[in-house]
């Protein structure tokens, strides 16, 4: 009736993950009491839940993703606290059975539901207002895809308290993650979340591709558009050119795991470097989808608070371009020490140091747009400049692990590790909390206070190298990663160093929570009424914050590159002739496809098999449902357009 | 908005943490003696040049441009009066030129760095010397690394005695997961996967002892997957050699079922080996892990008694 699942899956002996169960449940408890209580449902519901508004699904996936960072950062502060205990005769306090659990989780989480959602989130809110237009092109799949995001989320958080998540590393390589030697159910929540989530991921890509090159104001050519939205275009190409990668390949494993079939076993043919390379053949594109939105929000930031345009706009997109396409012939990086040839080694090697040049030129067009500039200290600047003057170490650090015979000794070091924290957390989450704090006003109507901002940047700047400069030093004498025990007591101080680095950065997080807090308190005091507060140069800053449901009453003619600041040149009056506008009603497929993904998903990995053919049949039903519907959309008549617009002028927005 | 915050202050304290740390970090980590930097055979000692030869040449483009972000930052600041500032500056013709140059001429540089070094570091490739190659077959086991020497007929577990100066010719595959092979003093490593196996070349140019670790995460017990290697001048190894076919127990089909079961185990000795025992775990006839069986009910390896 319930499968392998049974009272012995919840581990009331086991402290650690009972009593962080406990402490989030009842967190949830008392969110879910309050939100009871004002009677804030039918709201919530009405106006988020079901919401198939780009801005407030760009919301919801940035909340996501900062509430996952608070649980992929414990679990960070948990490894670095083992690994500066467990030295010589200490065992630490975690076992390698919760550790590898621990490690597994943090990456997991950080890559796909930390660093996905901020940057999918980000994209979700700006690209449409970008391209001056008043939605994505399919709003409710936009919807679903959030949903599957969270429901993948929420299935990863359960393992915590059912069962037990993957301990085989956040790549899960095979034939460790296979039944042999993996065969209780942490691999089956570590692959079907992920199935789940990636689904959601790769109608994300669908979606955001047809909305940028076949959605935008009139006038807007493919050169005139934001770089932003350019960025946006290439992480979204690489997600549906390489997602479906990963969904075949976790398929291939979960055919070996539940049907006793050997595509990765190491019995009877099975070849477990074939998923090595199917892995990373989306795994080097993914750091890209990850990485390029963030370039964009820095050449966004960049333009905006040093007054001036953004140096050599084509050349950006030129190498925003090149590395989406070579970000495809570089996977092999990943496994030098697999065994291949010097011809192919060198191949690899070379190609992946040929991405430096494009990155290099867009390092050096910001370094020029700060040039004569009238550079503004605000935080999303000391973000920029926080980011570039990282990102060049981790971007030679990168290189370094690029050169086949470097790699030969550094692979699997925690010299690797600390290049892909330096070139992903001041990267893509720099990039991301620089977005934060510079939309933030847009999406709510008021800035977030500048110096509790400057305070979290200085925190997770410090942090940062206090955190990771250690492990490149650990690595050079020889420390592997992912050990759940220190042999060689010489390392400890760097361990330690390590572990207050991290508390560093999470006094940041602290501060970012502070930040919000006193911001909202403060509200009153620091509306935006001009809907511009940056002095911005691009389409969003053109309507109201935050925007009507609809983004304009009336598209935006686009002339130039940076059209909002061509606009503000010419002082170009609002205008007043309204015509009707048509949107999307609200729907609860995406919420409802998405419980029933949950439904099925536990029941698969629970081998619940009545349970999640019933989970399946329902999703898809709700899918035909939502087909069968005749009215999906309302038009708001011009009248009423020109009402609110007199309303919102009145407020102090501008057209 | 728009309100700037003393960024000289600021940014100073971004340049003294930078190059403190990276100071401090790149001394420290030069002292230290052990890991890839304290290289004591040929291959490590090639593979720290081409590391810090190619950190040189990067250091010439990145450091310029760490201290260029700084010093625009701090001199184009909204407060700076003496700046001259060109609000529509967007394209130049030179500097993008220059822009794209630099980096492709450093990669131009690496590129012919990273082929070269590709190829005379290609883990199958001999090694020149004068003594001829001693082999070595090495098999990773869930959580201990078994030493195979074919021509001396002798195994031992978790100890990798070598002659120095001497090439070693090392074959390695995996009875279990996929492991790596790697003492870091030694330089490259290499993977360690069933069914498969992969070559590896090093030599130890100076007697001593070096730790050896699996690099690829392989589970449980993987942190205490360690082992030993004893380079010793050539007439100790002969010695060391002849000790060993005198004491301890052989290694055959049934006790290497035994080893072969997760688990730790100390330093351990075998005084033969059954013929061809690394052929056939590479092909899957010998009894390999206990783990393995589950779930391959439909082509098992090789019928198994439970313990």
């Amino acid at each position: 009736m319930f499968g392998k699942l049974s009272w012995a899956a919840i581990p009331f002996h086991e402290p650690i993950p009972l009593i962080s169960t406990a402490v989030v449940a009842a967190i949830m408890l008392v969110a879910l009491a309050v939100v009871t209580a004002k009677g804030w449902w039918p709201y919530l519901w009405r106006e988020w839940l079901k919401s198939v508004d780009h801005k407030r699904i760009g919301v919801m996936y940035v909340t996501l993703g900062f509430v996952m960072l608070l649980r992929g950062f414990a679990d960070a502060l948990m490894m670095r606290s083992q690994q500066a205990f467990a030295v010589g005769s200490s065992q630490g306090y975690l076992p390698p059975e919760h550790y590898n659990q621990v490690f597994s989780a943090h990456g997991t989480i950080m890559i796909f539901f930390v660093a996905m959602p901020l940057v999918i989130g980000l994209m979700n809110f700006v690209v449409p207002l970008q391209l001056g237009v008043r939605d994505v092109a399919f709003p409710v799949l936009n919807s679903v895809s959030f949903w599957l995001t969270a429901a993948g989320a929420l299935l990863v958080n359960m393992s915590l308290v059912i069962g037990n998540f993957a301990r085989t590393g956040w790549m899960g390589y095979p034939p460790l993650s296979g039944l042999a030697f993996s065969p209780d159910v942490g691999v089956d929540y570590y692959l079907w979340s992920l199935q789940i989530s990636g689904l959601g991921t790769l109608f994300t890509g669908v979606n955001f591709v047809t909305t940028i090159l076949k959605l935008r104001a009139p006038g807007m050519t493919y050169f005139r558009m934001p770089v932003f939205c350019w960025t946006a275009l290439a992480a979204n190409l690489l997600i549906v050119a390489a997602f479906p990668i990963l969904t075949a390949t976790f398929l291939m494993l979960l055919l070996d795991r539940y049907l006793g079939m050997h595509f990765f076993t190491n019995e009877a043919g099975g070849n477990q470097m074939m998923y090595v390379n199917l892995f990373w053949a989306w795994g080097h594109p993914e750091v890209y989808v990850l990485i390029l939105p963030a370039f964009g929000v820095f050449s966004e930031v960049a333009a905006t608070f040093s007054g001036k345009p953004l140096f050599s706009y084509r050349s950006m997109v030129l190498a925003t371009l090149a590395i989406c396409v070579l970000s495809f012939m570089v996977w092999l990086h990943h496994f030098f020490t697999m065994g291949a040839g010097a011809n192919v080694n060198a191949f690899f090697g070379i190609m992946s140091a040929i991405i430096a040049v494009p990155t290099g030129v867009k390092v050096f067009n910001w370094l020029f747009t700060l040039f004569r500039g009238r550079i503004v200290f605000a935080t999303p600047m000391l973000f920029l400049i926080g980011f570039i003057v990282t990102f060049v170490i981790g971007g030679m650090t990168g290189v370094l692990l690029a050169v086949p015979p470097i790699n030969f000794v550094l692979h699997n070091s925690v010299f690797l590790v600390a290049h892909f924290h330096n070139v992903i957390i001041a990267g893509t989450v720099f990039g991301a909390l620089a977005g934060y704090n510079y939309w933030f006003p847009k999406a709510f109507g008021f800035t977030l206070d500048d110096r509790l901002g400057q305070c979290s940047f200085w925190c997770w700047l410090i942090g940062f190298y206090l955190a990771f400069m250690p492990l490149y030093v650990l690595g050079l004498m020889g420390m592997t990663r992912r050990l759940q025990h220190i042999a060689d007591p010489s390392w400890r101080p760097w361990l330690l160093v390590a572990g207050a680095g991290a508390i560093v950065i999470f006094c940041g997080i602290l501060c970012q929570i502070a930040q919000l807090y006193v911001s909202i308190r403060t509200r009153e005091r620091r509306r935006d009424v001009t809907g511009d507060p940056w002095n911005g140069r691009t389409l969003e800053w053109a309507t109201s914050s935050p925007p009507p449901a609809y983004n304009f009453a009336v598209l935006p003619k686009v002339e130039t590159i940076d059209a909002f600041w061509e606009m503000k040149r010419r002082r170009r009056r609002p205008a007043t002739a309204y015509e009707a506008i048509e949107v999307p009603h609200n729907s609860a497929t995406g919420i409802v496809i998405s419980f029933f993904a949950v439904v099925a998903g536990f029941a698969l990995i629970w081998h619940i098999w009545w349970l999640a053919i019933a989970g399946l049949l329902a999703a898809a039903a709700t899918v035909v449902a939502f087909g069968w519907s005749d009215e999906r959309e309302h038009r708001i008549p011009a009248a009423e357009v020109a009402r609110m617009e007199r309303t919102r002028v009145r407020l102090g927005g501008s057209a | 908005m728009g309100r700037s915050i003393k960024p000289q202050h600021d940014l100073q304290r971004t340049s003294v943490v930078v190059s403190l740390v990276g100071c401090v970090a790149f001394l420290t980590a030069s002292c230290q003696r052990a890991g890839v930097l304290d290289p004591r055979g040929p291959v490590g000692s090639a593979q720290r040049l081409i590391l810090f030869d190619s950190t040189a040449i990067m250091l010439v483009v990145v450091a310029p441009v760490i201290l260029a972000t700084l010093a625009f930052a701090w001199w184009y600041r909204s407060s700076n009066p003496r700046a001259v500032r060109s609000s529509e500056l967007a394209y130049e013709g030179r500097i993008e030129f220059v822009v794209w140059s630099i980096p492709a001429l450093t990669v131009l540089l690496l590129g012919g760095v990273i082929w070269i070094g590709s190829h005379q570091l290609d883990p199958r490739a001999t090694l020149p010397a004068k003594a001829a190659p001693l082999k070595v077959d090495v098999v990773a086991l869930d959580w201990k690394w078994l030493f195979i020497y074919p021509d001396q007929g002798i195994a031992a577990v978790n100890q990798l005695t070598i002659p120095v100066d001497t090439p070693i010719a090392f074959r390695v595959t995996s009875a279990t997961v996929m492991n790596s092979f790697f003492v870091p003093q030694l330089g490259s490593q290499i993977y360690a996967m069933g069914g498969m196996t992969t070559h590896l070349n090093l030599l130890a140019s100076e007697p001593g002892e070096y730790t050896g670790i699996s690099a690829n995460f392989s589970g449980q017990d993987f942190a205490r997957m360690r082992f030993l290697v004893k380079a010793e001048p050539a007439d100790d190894f002969g010695g060391w050699v002849a000790q060993v076919r005198t004491t301890g127990s052989a290694l055959d089909a049934a006790s290497f079922t035994e080893l072969a079961k997760p688990g730790t185990i100390p330093p351990t000795t075998y005084q033969s080996v059954a013929p061809k025992l690394f052929e056939r775990i590479v092909e899957r006839t010998a009894a390999g892990s206990a783990r393995d069986r589950v779930g391959t009910a439909w082509c098992p390896p090789v019928p198994q008694e439970e313990p």
